[in-house]
């Protein structure tokens, strides 16, 4: 086993960057991803780190000078959070219907307003739809390793995708934690350098970005989407290989206690780690309450997803955004909509907790739990609420 | 493109839909968009080319008789020809009652 240092989160982000070989650096610095970006900047102009590192006066022009670098062929990488998320929104759509294989992390924060720096994934959720691949980490070392699994993965002749790693802000990017790092010669058997399958070089002109009409848009559309949708076996494929080279393997869905679970917690992030020792609490009682922690969130594991929570009798969804005016939180409506189609199916409460960086104990997903099984006994089985308000 | 854009099926496209043929703008029939359409007169022409200088699109092409004459596959019907015209020479025609 290598050596485990215990270092920052956002550090050991950066030093992840570094190993992958990063060709272009473009980012804006904003709380809580600044320490990521800081010390990209450190290792560049230290000349510990061959790469161009562009400073911009805003994430919009961050995100625009990584397309153009990742479309000249150059391997890209971009960090942000919150509003600066939001600023560069337009740019993310732009990406990925181009495949380019840009690599952001978002330290997650609250978008304003009321101002907040905290962490929840109303940043994120903004830029639901925007068609990049998008998978959430639990820790430290999630984040490490999933920085080298989403340049393979977005490089992939067969996937081609921008990939989005979710790190919560300041519970991951601001946190010492042990990272085991991996060899540089590891690395690079994993990670081979980038072979663009189109790229704007002078001798070989290609037109990337063009316009289309009615008559040719929805077809686009429909490759970007299933394009984006059979990325699934590769995800899978490269999840293994990482997995074989590190001893640490990844799922799109990873479950916990949740095999004979009547009632079953539904996570995404950081928050799927205090939840584990809530359920570990409530089995100390006898209580036969599992755990389903959705990794990869775009695009959404169905499959995966159903396997691992229709044979439950309840799922307690646990939002951290809220959808003013909609359904519930974002993933309690993607759960209902992947499990609607089932004869036999669980009843979905959805709580939102933990938004603008409110701690959320694990005896809060015991009061949760306790909340949604008296609930859904008195018969409301579709249950929302925002946690933990003050009435 | 090697067809019109309204025969590609999605699996045809390229990844990124990245055009891989320079200059196939060529193809695309611009002279859908008019109303009104050039139309000179031969009597009053002086061949001085002002049509084809100011055209936007360069839909103008000197024939084999010395004419400056729009192609109507890429014209469409703005009237900079016939404003510019120092005889007169070019008058804007409904197409459809052409």
């Amino acid at each position: 086993m290598a050596k485990r240092v215990g270092m920052e989160v956002s550090i050991a982000a950066a030093e992840a960057v570094k190993q992958a070989n990063v060709d272009v650096i473009s980012a804006y610095p904003i709380t809580p991803q600044t320490h990521i970006v800081e010390h990209l900047s450190e290792l560049v102009a230290n000349g510990e780190l061959d790469a161009e590192f562009i400073p911009v006066e805003s994430e919009h022009s961050a995100l625009s000078v990584c397309l153009g670098s990742s479309a000249a062929g150059a391997r890209s990488f971009t960090c942000t959070s919150s509003q600066g998320l939001a600023l560069m929104s337009e740019i993310t759509y732009i990406t990925s219907p181009l495949r380019l294989p840009i690599v952001m992390i978002i330290a997650n924060r609250t978008l304003s307003a009321p101002l907040s720096i905290w962490n929840d994934h109303s940043d994120v959720m903004s830029i639901r739809d925007c068609g990049w691949i998008q998978i959430f980490t639990e820790n430290g070392q999630e984040v490490y390793d999933h920085v080298f699994f989403a340049y393979r993965l977005a490089e992939d002749r067969e996937v081609l995708f921008p990939v989005i790693v979710n790190m919560d802000g300041f519970i991951l990017s601001h946190v010492i934690e042990p990272i085991e790092l991996i060899d540089q010669e590891k690395i690079d058997q994993f990670l081979p350098p980038y072979q663009p399958l189109y790229r704007l070089h002078p001798d070989h002109p290609v037109t990337m970005g063009a316009f289309a009409l009615p008559s040719i848009f929805a077809e686009t559309k429909k490759s970007h989407e299933m394009a984006l949708r059979s990325s699934m076996s590769k995800i899978l494929e490269i999840w293994k290989a990482f997995g074989d080279l590190t001893g640490r393997y990844y799922n799109p869905i990873e479950t916990y206690q949740a095999e004979d679970a009547e009632t079953l917690l539904v996570t995404m992030g950081s928050c799927g780690e205090t939840a584990s020792v809530a359920v570990d609490r409530m089995r100390e009682e006898g209580r036969a309450v599992g755990l389903v922690k959705i990794r990869l969130w775009r695009p959404f594991p169905f499959e995966a997803f159903k396997k691992a929570t229709l044979r439950a009798k309840q799922l307690v969804v646990i939002d951290r955004a809220v959808s003013v005016g909609g359904p519930g939180g974002p993933v309690a409506s993607e759960v209902k909509a992947a499990i609607y189609g089932e004869e036999k199916r669980p009843s979905v409460y959805n709580f939102v907790a933990g938004i603008s960086g409110r701690d959320v104990t694990p005896s809060d997903f015991i009061k949760m739990v306790d909340k949604a099984e008296i609930e859904i006994e008195e018969g409301n089985r579709a249950g929302y609420e925002i946690y933990g308000v003050r009435e | 493109m090697t067809k019109p854009e309204s025969e590609w099926k999605w699996k045809e496209l390229p990844v990124g839909n990245v055009v891989l043929e320079p200059g196939n703008a060529s193809q695309y029939r611009t002279g859908d968009w008019k109303s009104l359409m050039p139309v000179l007169n031969k009597e009053l022409c002086i061949h001085c080319g002002l049509c084809y200088i100011f055209c936007p699109d360069m839909a103008y092409n000197l024939n084999a008789e010395g004419f400056f004459i729009a192609d109507l596959f890429y014209c469409k019907g703005c009237g900079i020809c016939a404003k510019e015209c120092p005889t007169g020479a070019i008058t804007m025609v409904v197409e459809e009652e052409k």
